[in-house]
């Protein structure tokens, strides 16, 4: 039997041969040089981009739709899905938004370890965009050098967590579990050992004209534009615009810390790697203070609308069993109501829309994510510029398909 | 810092006191749907530079069945502002933002595609998420979340 032509999936917005002078090319959605799973059609006129059209969608998996067919606790687990290079962020995002609509009291420890590992998350995520980013530059001494800090944290998370990327460690109205014996004197080793490669990532490519070649001037974009497509996080930064959810709207204990907020000049390719460069010496520099500020205490609030008793008492009596049994089968009763709030994650502003019918399972999710509003202004730093400029300006962007195609 | 702010909004944009309201430190204004457009040009100009977000909620069984949800940030105040208006499922129709706000154009497919809901004005309604010639709107309660629309026929 014939196989049927497969009807094309994507329209895009402009089609081949409108104009004689130009050829229209169709990259990705699954190429070497975009990473993440997105189709760009570029119109070239020679090897200068004239349109470019972003599709992405690719990473659809309807997370939305699937969250409201579970409990407000079993949601988080997809969370640490949608921004896969920094999944901690997510989920305190989540688990704070959900909170205060509940208006749970999380403990001081709880608070101040969720700052430490959103820091630590935005460390990995950063490294993670800058060392990809560098490597489609060919620097692969300096993507190897940042991969190995990278697997440091991966593995140094994992001992907190037990698992490398996908960890689950959210909870509403506090954390899973508290450190393990040695985690910070591990913790401080490894920020010594990033300072000194990102030191070395710093004397490899700053200077280095190639590098400068390749990213100076290249996928510029302004600030008006920045703002009017709704740009957040660094991207934002780069463009000049100090604006950081962390100090406008502090939450956490982001209000306690000692921090700067890098901006950049121009707006360009160089200066979003320069200002994702400079937030990981703040970061771990808040990491430290965060060490500081560490008291003792538990982890998780006692409030049982949403906490689950202690294991002991659960086998021990009739209240705790049933209490966990309502929790973990019908889920926590949220109030009803509606709620935005927002965190400052490692692309930008994540915020979180809910709403609630008093359920144990959420009315709607939403997630604002910051990956897909920045793909919406995508053709702006494409557009003018040589084919090749494509690589280190999508690079630069760090769009995550997770969060992007939710 | 933000009562002052949310003060000038409401007197700005609410005929009304109980169509504005503050929740969970959002100011959330209720609207016709059609005077969103120029909700939206006037809190442009009370400094609400960032066009965050904008999405639906089903209600089905209501009259009128969707809720359309826009959230606006000022980059100089630290707020956020929360626009809702109710469409009817037999025209659900809002205007389009596109011409004030870059990030519309996006934001607007999506919401389009997942809930079916019309922008007019925004000329680039196709498929962003989702793919061309897919039936129904997927984040509509009545939508089964089993349902499976495979472009490419499961081998047997």
């Amino acid at each position: 039997m014939a196989a049927q032509p497969i009807p094309n999936p994507v329209r895009p917005a402009f089609a081949p041969g409108e104009r004689d002078d130009t050829v229209v090319v169709s990259i990705g959605p699954s190429h070497p040089a975009t990473h993440g799973t997105i189709q760009i059609f570029a119109e070239l006129d020679g090897e200068r981009v004239v349109r470019a059209d972003v599709h992405c969608g690719y990473l659809h998996r309807g997370f939305e739709k699937e969250c409201e067919a579970h409990t407000w606790h079993n949601c988080i687990p997809y969370m640490d899905r949608l921004n896969y290079c920094s999944p901690l962020i997510n989920d305190f995002a989540y688990c704070e938004t959900v909170e205060r609509l509940m208006q749970v009291e999380v403990p001081r420890r709880a608070v101040v370890l969720r700052t430490l590992l959103s820091e630590y998350s935005r460390l990995t995520d950063h490294i993670t965009c800058i060392a990809a980013s560098l490597m489609e530059l060919g620097a692969m001494t300096a993507f190897l050098y940042l991969v190995m800090i990278r697997d440091y944290m991966y593995e140094h998370i994992a001992a907190l967590t037990g698992a490398r990327v996908t960890h689950s460690f959210g909870r509403i109205g506090g954390l899973a579990r508290d450190l393990p014996p040695g985690w910070l004197e591990r913790l401080e080793e490894i920020l010594v050992q990033a300072d000194d490669f990102v030191g070395r990532v710093h004397g490899l490519v700053d200077r280095n004209r190639i590098f400068i070649d390749r990213m100076r001037d290249v996928g510029v974009l302004t600030q008006k534009d920045a703002i009017s497509y709704g740009y957040t996080g660094p991207m934002l930064r780069s463009t000049g615009v100090a604006r950081d959810l962390r100090k406008d709207t502090p939450y956490l204990c982001y209000a306690e810390l000692d921090f700067e907020v890098p901006v950049g000049i121009k707006g360009d390719n160089y200066d979003r790697y320069y200002v994702r460069m400079r937030e990981m010496d703040e970061s771990v520099h808040m990491i430290r203070q965060c060490v500081d500020l560490l008291e003792p205490g538990p982890v998780i609030t006692a409030d049982r609308r949403c906490a689950l008793p202690d294991k002991q008492a659960v086998y021990g009596e009739i209240e705790s069993l049933i209490n966990h049994f309502k929790l973990v089968m019908e889920g926590p009763r949220v109030p009803a109501g509606e709620i935005y709030h927002a965190h400052e994650a490692a692309n930008g502003e994540l915020g979180f829309y809910l709403v609630s019918t008093g359920e144990g399972n959420p009315y709607k999710v939403h997630c604002r994510a910051p990956s897909f509003v920045h793909m919406g202004g995508a053709h702006l730093m494409l557009e003018g510029y040589q084919l090749a400029d494509l690589v280190p300006t999508f690079g630069s962007i760090n769009m995550i398909g997770g969060e992007c195609d939710r | 810092m933000g009562a002052e702010v949310f003060d000038r909004v409401k007197s700005r944009l609410a005929a009304r006191e109980e169509e504005a309201s503050l929740v969970h430190g959002i100011l959330v204004v209720n609207l016709a749907p059609g005077a969103v457009r120029e909700a939206a040009g006037r809190l442009r100009e009370l400094g609400f530079d960032m066009f965050l977000d904008v999405t639906a909620v089903d209600w089905p069984g209501r009259e009128p069945r969707f809720d359309v949800v826009w959230h606006f940030y000022s980059t100089t105040d630290f707020v956020r502002v929360r626009l809702k208006a109710r469409v009817p499922e037999a025209s659900p129709v809002v205007p389009s933002l596109t011409a004030l706000y870059g990030s519309a154009a996006f934001m607007e497919r999506e919401c389009h595609e997942m809930y079916g809901i019309g922008f007019e004005g925004n000329a680039d309604l196709r498929p962003l998420l989702l793919y061309e010639g897919f039936v129904g709107h997927p984040l509509r309660k009545d939508y089964p979340k089993e349902a499976e629309q495979p472009l490419v026929p499961y081998r047997d």
